[in-house]
């Protein structure tokens, strides 16, 4: 499947982009956007812990399964306001 | 009506358009950018969203508070971009019948905001050096999901 990859703040700085369309196997799921991030900069194993994700604008767990067209988003720490 | 703008925040205008015949109270706060971080002296702010579910969140909050509270009518205003020293980044006015509901709201939603909406601040120091703040995690524990 296909899904859109969106990254921002620090997420964006480590992976040096903030958006690919990225290729996964049927089944996967929202966490497997690291497998994609840690081959490109081995600084998101470090900051893991502090990132969440959100799957079409939506806070959801690492379990959470992924369809074709989602966009999967890195959310690092939030600090607006 | 929650609103994300590059331009200066009219304050004014925010208030006025919570404003009606029925409330009795405006809780009104302005968050302000602040010259000072881990004692170092901040030239500039700027501040990052991730728009679509920025927005999306944010009317989540309004109608959270909505079910909460008897409140009249809330604005919840986010700029982004760079923002100085001094400026407003973030305003919410709520209007109410009574000021409690006025006040637990209007603190509902700048605490829930501050939470869970994907903003980003980035201090831009005096030193020169540039650096994504990690304050609301650091001093309040973990991001919390909505």
């Amino acid at each position: 499947m296909k899904v859109t990859m969106r990254l921002f703040s620090i997420a964006k700085d480590l992976a040096g982009f903030d958006a690919r369309e990225i290729e996964l196997p049927e089944g996967a799921r929202a966490a497997d956007v690291f497998v994609v991030l840690n081959a490109v900069s081995t600084s998101f194993e470090d900051w893991r812990p502090s990132l969440m994700l959100a799957v079409n604008r939506e806070y959801v767990s690492s379990e959470h399964p992924l369809k074709n067209g989602d966009e999967v988003a890195v959310i690092p720490p939030v600090s607006g306001g | 009506m929650v609103q994300i703008t590059s331009e200066k925040i009219d304050v004014q205008a925010a208030v006025e358009s919570v404003t009606t015949p029925e409330s009795g109270g405006i809780d009104l706060f302005i968050g302000t950018t602040r010259n000072h971080s881990k004692n170092r002296a901040v030239a500039w702010l700027e501040y990052e969203a991730y728009e679509s579910m920025a927005l999306k969140m944010m009317e989540r909050l309004e109608e959270e508070a909505r079910s909460r509270w008897p409140i009249s009518k809330a604005v919840l205003i986010h700029r982004i971009g760079r923002v100085d020293i001094g400026e407003a980044s973030v305003v919410i006015a709520v209007s109410s019948a009574h000021r409690k509901e006025a006040f637990e709201a209007c603190r509902f939603l700048i605490d829930k905001l501050k939470q869970v909406v994907p903003i980003w601040k980035r201090e831009f120091f005096a030193d020169g050096t540039v650096e994504w703040s990690r304050q609301y995690h650091a001093e309040e524990g973990t991001t919390e999901t909505l």
